[in-house]
Order: structure tokens, then sequence, then C-alpha cells
């Protein structure tokens, strides 16, 4: 719980409200997200800093950014303040699947359809094969920004590398460069938004916009970060292996524990997929140790 | 010197065999043929643009096909065009003469079909105008658009500029009576009267641009090659690539003037220009092209094929002995071995023998293009899983091959309409040429022949 404590403000305010710096159980982020509970004129009983027990409106606790900022968020800038960075648990994933699905439901994707890959891996002969979730590494030096022909694909403050899909041409540089395969083409219209569906998709999110002919990927869900919710795989996942936050507040969260990042890494001996490559991912990953499921094959894909 | 003196009446053995002809049957056959492919290909490519690029088989791993190897393979056999009107120019060599305007509109054919390739590639054609708008100058994509747009003003002025004189017989030979052909040959003469300094500006230009295409010929396929070089994919991070991709670039090239002059001979009445010293000789360029594109091929293969490093080995064992194994070996052998053992012998290198063995390299340069793109794209680093079974293999679809087809019969088409329009053989270089042996001392003429 001392983690808590030493991180930000926001984090530590979230944390005070809703008791858990006390209770010291649930996660933060996790808690914020649950904020559809909470309507104007209740009152929420907390702990303040000082140690005194208040009671406060619950409108003036968790203030979300208001959707108009959102929706005139510069498309090429990021969320502001933030750093984006995820940590994917190997130990952990049984290639449930819950997060493919979700992606795919958030993003408005056919269901056979999302940006996250679940791969079998294995490192050597002998060694066991594992399960490797892949998102977009959004890589710090990445090769995909560095080919694309007329700045469609471009790296934003907040870390996250982003699409403009008004501005790509279609030419797939980016997906030969990447080196990860993380990314999608539209080769038809059939993931075309229907126009109902593309009014509630919130305007940020406009880099999985499915236009047919353009390249898309996964964003991080920034509309998420900017409210300091997680993304939806993280949140789907049964079993905790994804962790997401904000690197400059050197905190993460899998939505059931919240811990500091360089703590988490140092402790489990983080890594990032081929760090020789040099493209510097925001993903890392901690190495599939002391599993907590015995390895079962997938399901043969459907065709 | 002088410039050259051209009878315009039918003693002029030159002006006879030359000037361009009416097309017989087999000529219209051949064009409506072309036309016909053509048609076809703009069908299918109306049925891409309407349903998107999901009417071919490249998905998100396969993400480049057939179009970007074809692209490749034009700007391969582009190259030609400097190396017949530059390289062989600037080392003297005199028998080039009748073979240079073939290989500059093969240059340019090629070219403007590369261009055109690459549009049809693109998921969202009508932005093309974003590349002039929003470009980036550190993406390979914009400098293979600068460079291939540059070559292709400096080719099209390597095939307009010798061409004018020529130009200027048409028009002054040319009945009043067809009006039409008569402004449009004026038109394209630019005033040209044949005076000396006229002469002496072209041979000048000419000159300059056979210097300013060689660099440019070897930048717009190293250019090429980067595109795939600048990934981090098996089988293209490799730093032979350029040499690799310039080398077989000439190979290809040297073999398409073959087979274009081959059948040009055999239909229009220039087999006295076009002489079995032109093949003997065109079929020994041949030779050597192809022993540099096989030394760059045991570079390419044998280097990493020593090491076998677990990504590349993959790949590696796809082409040696797995499911390309067929199409690899075929075009190593038929395309880079075959010339190499026939043509070193003189009986190969007889018209015939030597235009099949060029057909068989060009054929094969196409498929080589095929095996550097696709096989690459088919082993990522993370092995492709979990999708439809359909994305572990890249099967062209009929709508990508009638779209290739169609782009390869605009090519021969565009020279075939140039033949039907224009001089194939420069009418006033030969002419030259001609004047130049009579004023040799009689000693080294004897020599000389």
């Amino acid at each position: 719980m001392e983690q808590e404590n030493n991180s930000r403000r926001k984090f530590l305010k979230a944390g005070v409200i809703t008791g858990i710096a006390a209770a010291g159980s649930l996660g933060v982020i996790e808690v914020l997200s649950q904020d559809e509970h909470k309507k104007k004129g209740d009152t929420v009983k907390l702990l303040s800093p000082d140690g005194k027990l208040i009671e406060v409106d619950s409108s003036q606790i968790n203030p979300e950014m208001p959707e108009m900022v959102l929706s005139q968020h510069n498309l090429r800038e990021g969320v502001p303040g933030k750093k984006f960075v995820m940590v994917i648990d190997l130990s952990k994933c049984k290639n449930a699947g819950k997060c493919k699905s979700a992606c795919s439901k958030m993003h408005y994707l056919p269901e056979d359809r999302s940006y996250i890959k679940i791969n079998k891996m294995q490192d050597a002969e002998k060694a066991a094969p594992y399960w490797m979730p892949t998102p977009c590494f959004h890589c710090d030096n990445p090769p995909c920004v560095k080919v694309c022909p007329v700045d469609a694909t471009f790296k934003l403050t907040d870390g996250i590398v982003a699409i403009d899909n008004d501005r790509c041409i279609g030419c797939r540089f980016c997906m030969v460069a990447c080196p990860y395969s993380a990314r999608v083409f539209n080769w038809d219209t059939e993931f075309q938004l229907k126009p109902a569906e593309a009014k509630d998709i919130m305007h940020h999110e406009a880099c999985s916009s499915h236009k047919t002919g353009t390249v898309e990927k996964c964003d991080f869900c920034p509309s998420h970060g900017a409210k300091n919710e997680l993304p939806d795989c993280v949140k789907a996942c049964p079993n905790g292996v994804f962790y997401f936050g904000d690197e400059n507040e050197d905190v993460v969260s899998n939505g059931d524990e919240t811990v500091r990042l360089s703590q988490l890494l140092k402790d489990k001996a983080g890594y990032r997929y081929m760090e020789d490559l040099g493209t510097k991912p925001r993903v890392y990953y901690l190495p599939a140790a002391n599993r907590q499921f015995p390895f079962k094959e997938a399901e043969p894909a459907t065709p | 010197m002088e410039p050259v003196k051209i009878k315009l009446d039918q003693s002029n053995e030159l002006f006879r065999d030359l000037m361009p002809k009416k097309f017989g049957v087999q000529g219209r056959l051949w064009v409506a043929f072309l036309l016909l492919v053509i048609l076809i290909g703009a069908f299918a490519y109306y049925r891409q643009l309407k349903y998107g690029l999901v009417v071919t088989d490249m998905r998100d791993f396969t993400s480049w096909g057939i179009y970007i190897s074809n692209f490749v393979f034009f700007v391969a056999i582009s190259l030609v065009g400097s190396l017949v009107s530059a390289i062989l120019k600037l080392t003297n060599i005199a028998w080039r003469t009748p073979l240079v305007r073939i290989s500059e509109i093969i240059a340019v054919a090629g070219i403007t079909f590369a261009a055109l390739i690459i549009i049809v590639d693109m998921g969202r054609p009508e932005r093309f105008w974003h590349l002039f708008v929003y470009g980036r100058i550190q993406s390979p994509i914009l400098w293979d658009v600068i460079v291939i747009t540059t070559y292709f003003v400096i080719s099209l002025l390597l095939l307009y500029i010798p061409l004018l004189p020529d130009i200027a017989i048409c028009r002054d030979t040319m009945p009043d009576s067809l009006k039409w052909r008569k402004k449009f040959y004026t038109l394209l003469a630019l005033n040209w009267r044949g005076t000396k300094q006229q002469y002496s500006l072209i041979n000048k230009c000419i000159q300059i641009l056979a210097v300013l295409v060689i660099p440019l010929a070897l930048g717009i396929h190293t250019v090429t090659s980067w595109l795939f070089a600048t990934t981090y994919r098996t089988g293209w991070d490799s730093s032979n690539f350029g040499p690799y991709f310039v080398a077989g670039a000439f190979q290809a090239g040297c073999a398409g003037v073959i087979a274009v002059m081959y059948v040009l001979r055999n239909h229009y009445n220039i087999k006295k220009y076009i002489t079995p010293m032109h093949f003997n000789n065109m079929a020994k360029l041949l030779v050597l092209l192809s022993l540099i594109y096989l030394y760059f091929n045991i570079n390419e293969y044998l280097v990493p094929g020593y090491k076998m490093k677990t990504a590349d080995s993959e790949h590696l064992h796809a082409l040696f002995t797995g499911s390309y194994a067929p199409l690899f070996w075929s075009v190593q052998i038929f395309g880079m071995i075959l010339p190499i053992i026939v043509l070193l012998f003189r009986k190969g290198r007889k018209p015939l023998p030597v235009f099949i063995v060029s057909l068989c390299v060009v054929v094969g340069a196409w498929f080589k293009r095929f095996l550097i793109v696709i096989p690459t794209l088919l082993h990522p680093f993370i092995p492709i899983q979990g999708v439809p079974e359909s994305w572990h293999h890249y099967i062209p679809t009929w709508e990508e091959w009638a779209i290739t087809s169609a782009s390869l019969a605009g090519a021969l088409l565009v020279i075939t309409i140039f033949v039907r329009l224009f001089p194939v053989i420069s009418i006033w270089e030969m002419e030259e040429e001609k004047e130049k042996i009579n004023q040799l001392p009689k000693q080294t003429q004897v020599y000389g022949a």
C-alpha cells in the first residue's frame, strides 16, 4: 500500500475517496471505472489525507473529463500529461480470449477480428509452450511511423502510435515494416461502421474508424486512459494478465491490483519482445515463470 | 561535323526500310489481343475499386502481393534504357545504334506501368495526391516517387530528343491529304529543320542525358530494393539488396531487349540492321550480366543459408526444399544458369536460341520478384496463427492476374503503337554511322569491320 501513498495526487485522491487506502484490497482504477453507480446527491464517506472521516457529494469526486474536451481533442496530440504503458504477465495467460472479444466489442469489429492476437510461443525445443497476447506495442522508435509516406501514422505525446484513417493511402508499408505483425487492414467494406454505431464512437477513437482501404490497429483506447479508466481488454481479462497505466506516475493496474511499474518490472524480470530490434516498445512482458495454468492447445481456428 | 543529309525518297535504303508501316493482319490481331487483355484487366480493376482490395488474395500477413512484385519487375526491365543508350554509348560501342530506340521505348513503357501498378496496389488510390501534399521525406516510398518521376522524365527525353530528326522526316514525307497525322508530326517535331546548330544541340543533350541517366538508373532500383531492405523482415533485411536488385534488373532488361528486337526483326524489314552479330553481342552481354546476377544470388542465399539463423531458416527452407522450391529452382536454373551455359556456345548465340533463352530469362525475372516479395511475408517473426487457414497462403485471384496481365499488355501496347508511329531504328543516326564508316581511312575500315 505504500506504493499508492507515493503515487500522484489523482490516484491518491481516488484511493482515499473509496476508502481502499484503509481497506487495502481493491484496485484504484477498478473503482474509478465503476462510476456508473454514483449519482448526484449521493454522499460518500471517505478518509481524508490527515486521517479524518469526511462525507462529500459524489459529484465532487472523480470528476470526469467532459466529453466536449475529448471530442474536440486533437487527434495528433495525445492525452496531456500521460505516458501510457502496458505490462503483460505471461505466467497468468491461458488463452481465455476475453481480451480479444472485449477488444472486438469496444472497436465495433466483427467477432472473429480483434487488434490483439494470442500467440502460441515456445522459446526452445525442451521449453514448455506458453501463450503470448500481442497488442500494438506503441514503440517509442516505431518502424511503422518511420516508413509512412504521408504522416498518416504518428507518435503522440502520450506515447500512443495513432493512425489518421482520413490521411492513410493504403500502401501497407507500415504493415510490412512492423516486425510484430500488429497492424490489420480494412480489405473490404465489411468492417465499415453503420452510421448509427459511428455516432457512439467518441472522436478520439477515430484512430480505429474502420475506413475501407486503410490500416488500423490497437490504439490503447486513449479515451479510456484520459478518464483514468482501463482499456477494455485489461478489464475483460479474467486472470489479470494485462496491467495498464501511466509511466509518468509509475503506476500500472490490472483491475485487481495496482502496482508500481518500476517495482513490477524489477521484481518479475520484465522484458520487451525482441529488444534487439531497437524499436523500444511500450509494452513489457513478464516471463512465463511459475505458471498459473498448464498449457492447453487452442481449439482449431474457425475458417 | 556536318549534319547528315538524308535523301527522302525510295532510293534511300534506310528511308525505305525504316519508316513506320501499316500493320498487317498479324499486327492487327496482336493489337486486338492486347486490347482484349487490357479490357479484362480494366473490368477486374473496376471490381477492385467497387469491393475493395478484398477481391485480391492479399490479407493481413501477405499484405503485398503480385502487384508489388510486378512493380519491381517493371522497374527492373526499365533499367535497360540506361544500359543500352547510356552505358554502351559512353563506352563507344558502335553496334548499339539500331538497338537504342528499342531499349528506350521499353524503358519508358516499363517505368510508366511501374507507376500505374503502384496506384493499383493502393487501398485508397483517390488519395494519391496525399503523397505530394503530405509527403514525408524519411519514407522510402517518397524516395521512390522522386527517383521514378525523375527517371521517367529523363528516359522520355532520351527517347524523344534523338527522335526529333526522324519525326521531322515523318512530317515532311506525310502527304498533305492526311491532315491529322501531318499535324501530329508537325507538333511533335518542334520545328526541326536539321541545321548544324540543331544537330550539335541534340548531340550535346544526348551526351548529358546519357551521363545523367546512369546514376538515376542505379538510383531507382536501389531505392526500390530499399522498400524491402529498410524493414526487419527475414529475406529482406540485407545490405546486399541494392546491388542484387540492380544486377537482376540489368540482366532482365538485356533479355527484354533481345526478345523485343527478335520479334521486330521478324515482322519488319529490318534484318539488314539487326543482324546475327547483334544477337551474338547481346548474348555475350547477357552471359556477363547473368554471371554478375548469379554472384549476387549466391551472396544473398548462401551466406544466410550457411548460418541458418532461426528466423531465416524457415524462410530459406520454404525456398530451398519447401513449398516454394519448384518455383525457386526453376527460376534459378532457367533464369540464370541456362543463359550462362547456352550462350557460351557460338551455336547458342544464333538469333533463335538467344530469343528463347531471353524469354526464359524475362519470365524467370518476373517470378523471381514474386519469390522475393511473397515468401518473406509468409514468415513473420511471430508465426502466423489463429487466423483463417487461407491466410497462411497466398494464391493470387483472377482479378490480380487479370490486372497484372493488363499492365504487361499495356506496356507491350505502348511499344507496339510507338513502332507503328515512329521509325523503330533511328534513321539519322544510322545515316551518321554510315558516313562515319565511309570517312574512315581504308586501312582502319578493314580492321574495323
